[in-house]
């Protein structure tokens, strides 16, 4: 090895914020939630639930491979609805993994395994691991149209031509909703026309669902894509996590979910993902699973949830508003409208990514560079991608940011 | 339905069992009030519970009290890093001192082979492990689904003498390709509870250093075996004084009770700290797609554990506390097999180390034992004495007694 790998795209950026002493400094790189004090918040849920666990002194014992029973089966009705026919007809796997990384690592080596030689197709722009989790398990991806830099939302004819030009029987990875980086997710319209597509084409979907109750409020309205799909009689994979809906980021606590054709399947599937799960940490930790699962299946703390959920997910779509209001004050030439339509954490701003190889602040000089002049002149660390966090973002802030942007626009 | 008849997944076949796992789930279905579970390697009480150490209870109790659940770096806590090298190296270890290890917190200790072995396939050259025989089953799996595809096993259990085949496991590995990574269980072999004695650790490091090899150390049960930390790690710094790179794989699983909390470290011995940092930024590229982040709850435990005088002082009574049990469990079974007249010679379940004891039964006689005694262990012979008590040790002799004359 000649040299160290450059910093994670996305966890470098803490790294980086971290060691610059400006007062002024924002960080909106990485994905977790923070108040108005840019405070990390625990969910008050959480903390009941832990007293909860610790006064029950419950043991430590190794939970079976595929995770805490309980939990699977509150996660798999909390995705899909208490009543869905799938899970009453016994045709839903749900094996407990490490958030939604490791449940999408399962899901990936399961393909890779069983679903040889076919392609998976990601999102362009999509979380920069995605990549990486199906590359390690052996693959391989490419990408679908999605994006859309002239109106800043989706581009919805090349995502469905690229699903269309792709071979029967891929797999195409969706976000479930507040899709990351972006913030642009498609309309229920759309979301019937990608559905008829799939089901035409015999695609595999595999929903990354990271937010649900988190990007509107709402845990039915944020699931309402792949119940659409399973209601509909087509198989699909769900990763499903918990680090920011429920503030367990560090707990690792998730799922991956299949939904099949029948029964039977379901029991062959579970058997061959306990195997990959098995080979990579034998069985998932239990902390996490236990106060998700006390969560959920509690009316009083689930209600309770749902309205520290209502009050996350409510600040976001605050700051994003006034994000809108700020920044047409400072520009009103420009047509902002994309920070309240894009949803959930993220927003991608159109502020160009940056072009060189190695990102080594303080290197590039270059004009179209206007995420470094973000980070360099304004101390606003932001992923490469031009992808910000509105959860990072307070009130207090945001008129910086808001003339941040202006000025590095004008880059 | 789907497009596909039957769906996509009418081909995926149904798995089999987990060797191991396996077990529990069939004790679990069992209604006999007399059946005994000697499968999965958990330490029970001897009112046969699960035990949760009181200095985890305490570490415990602090760590909810000052919640935080935000993500933890890829590599973990720093802190748990520190700790943990210190507790496998020693305090005064040149490997310590002078920053040649790479200490990542991973996923217990399937986690943290995994995350080895994975790294050893894209940056170590030579894609041959050697394996002992028998070994962990998933020690079989973990290291051809990461990219180590010659798997090798090297003699180990001599079933004549229930013990180590010490020149059979040194001719194996003399005939090893050079640069191997040697796989070896740091003490408590599992499953057979056979451990070379210091004599001959002292040869196996020599036929290393001879053959160049790259040893990977599966580091389970220190503590547990003996009662003493430092005894448990004699192997492992027997290596590393010798200035060998190498890797090291560690559990808390059974040491301290964190089983379900899934609490491990991975580290890896370079030549000097300047490697050392590049191969840590490479382990974080193997994390990374794999689990992004370690689980904070059980490491920060152990953090606490280590730290604090009162509460490690306390561990190390309670650890000598479940690893006397055990010793006593041993010297108990041996005495009521040849109470029962038990055809053969026993001795070796006293000579055996740790959690697990290979009885040398053959898989018919295991069969019958579970069949009609309703003792579940794995049909390889292993069973494990944390799950005896003084009244079970009795019961078993008699269904051991029953089972080698049945099945002859």
């Amino acid at each position: 090895m000649e040299y160290a790998e450059p910093p994670d795209p996305i966890l470098g950026v803490t790294e980086a914020y971290k060691r610059d002493t400006s007062p002024d400094k924002l960080n909106l790189g990485v994905g977790a939630y923070r108040t108005e004090e840019l405070q990390p918040y625990m969910l008050e849920v959480v903390k009941k639930a832990e007293r909860i666990m610790i006064d029950s002194e419950d043991n430590k014992e190794y939970l079976p491979i595929e995770g805490l029973a309980d939990f699977n089966k509150a996660t798999a009705e909390l995705l899909l609805g208490k009543d869905n026919a799938a899970i009453r007809e016994g045709r839903v796997t749900t094996l407990q993994s490490l958030s939604g990384t490791g449940s999408l690592r399962v899901g990936a080596a399961f393909i890779g395994k069983f679903l040889p030689g076919r392609t998976v197709y990601l999102s362009n722009p999509t979380w920069g691991n995605h990549k990486n989790i199906f590359a390690d398990a052996g693959v391989e991806w490419k990408e679908y149209r999605y994006f859309d830099k002239a109106t800043i939302g989706l581009d919805f004819e090349g995502m469905t031509a690229d699903l269309e030009a792709a071979p029967d029987g891929s797999i195409a990875v969706l976000h479930g909703c507040a899709h990351n980086p972006t913030g642009v997710d498609p309309t229920r319209e759309q979301w019937g026309a990608i559905a008829d597509l799939c089901e035409r084409k015999g695609h595999l979907p595999f929903f990354d669902v990271a937010y649900q109750g988190f990007a509107s409020g709402s845990l039915d309205d944020d699931a309402w894509a792949p119940r659409f799909f399973a209601n509909r009689g087509i198989e699909i994979m769900v990763a499903q996590s918990y680090s920011k809906n429920l503030g367990l980021y560090a707990e690792r606590v998730g799922a991956i979910n299949f939904v099949l054709a029948d029964a039977a399947a379901a029991k062959r599937v579970l058997s061959q993902i306990k195997r990959i799960a098995r080979a990579l940490y034998s069985n998932p930790p239990v902390h996490g699973a236990r106060i998700a699962s006390t969560v959920i299946s509690r009316p009083e703390l689930f209600a309770e949830w749902n309205t520290e959920m209502d009050e996350m997910a409510g600040r976001i779509k605050s700051v994003r508003q006034l994000l809108y209001d700020e920044l047409t004050k400072l520009e009103p030439s420009r047509d902002w409208s994309f920070v309240t339509r894009q949803i959930g954490m993220f927003s991608f701003t159109g502020l160009s990514p940056k072009q060189a190889r190695t990102w080594l602040p303080g290197r590039c000089s270059l004009p179209c560079c206007n995420v470094e002049n973000m980070t360099q002149k304004h101390h606003v660390y932001m992923t490469k991608d031009g992808r910000i966090s509105l959860a990072g973002l307070s009130a207090a802030k945001t008129p910086a940011l808001a003339a941040a942007i202006v000025d590095s626009f004008k880059v | 339905m789907t497009s596909a008849a039957g769906g996509l997944f009418s081909h995926v076949e149904q798995g089999p069992p987990d060797p191991i796992l396996g077990i529990a789930e069939a004790y679990k279905k069992s209604t006999n009030p007399k059946k005994l579970n000697l499968g999965v390697g958990a330490y029970r009480t001897e009112e046969g519970k699960p035990l949760v150490l009181e200095a985890v209870r305490r570490a415990e109790q602090a760590v909810v009290s000052n919640p935080d659940h935000e993500y933890l770096p890829i590599t973990g806590i720093p802190e748990f890093n520190a700790l943990s090298a210190r507790l496998a190296f020693g305090e005064d270890s040149s490997v310590i001192r002078e920053n040649c290890n790479a200490t990542v917190q991973a996923l217990s200790g399937t986690g943290s082979l995994r995350v080895g072995a994975e790294f050893l396939a894209r940056h170590y050259p030579v894609r041959t492990v050697l394996l002992p025989s028998p070994t962990w089953p998933s020690h079989n799996k973990i290291f051809p689904l990461a990219g180590v595809a010659d798997v090798r096993a090297y003699r180990y259990f001599k079933p004549s003498s229930r013990g180590l085949d010490y020149e059979g496991m040194l001719e194996d590995l003399r005939k090893a390709p050079e640069g191997s990574i040697l796989l070896l269980h740091a003490c408590a072999h599992n499953p057979t509870g056979v451990d070379p004695s210091l004599d001959q650790w002292r040869g196996i490091l020599e036929v290393a250093k001879e053959k160049k090899f790259l040893p990977f150390f599966d580091s389970a049960y220190q503590g547990f075996a003996s009662g003493d930390l430092e005894r448990d790690a004699t192997a492992i710094r027997m290596f590393a004084d010798e200035g060998m790179e190498m890797l090291l794989a560690q559990s808390y699983a059974k040491n301290m009770g964190l089983y379900g909390e899934r609490v491990g470290a991975l580290t890896v011995v370079a030549r000097d700290a300047a490697i050392a940092e590049r191969v840590e930024s490479q382990l974080k590229l193997v994390i990374r797609p794999m689990f992004s982040n370690p689980p904070r709850f059980g490491a920060a435990i152990v953090v606490k554990v280590l730290q604090d005088p009162e509460l490690y002082a306390l561990w190390r009574k309670e650890l000598k506390g479940m690893a006397d049990r055990i010793n006593g469990m041993r010297t108990l079974l041996f005495q009521e097999l040849q109470r029962a007249g038990a055809p053969g010679k026993w001795s070796h379940i006293v000579e055996q180390i740790g959690m697990f004891s290979f009885t040398g039964l053959s898989k018919p006689q295991v069969e019958y034992l579970t069949a009609k005694w309703h003792v579940y262990m794995t049909l390889d012979g292993r069973i494990s004495m944390a799950g005896l008590n003084q009244a079970s040790c009795r019961y078993l002799a008699e269904g051991i007694a029953d089972a080698i004359r049945a099945c002859p």
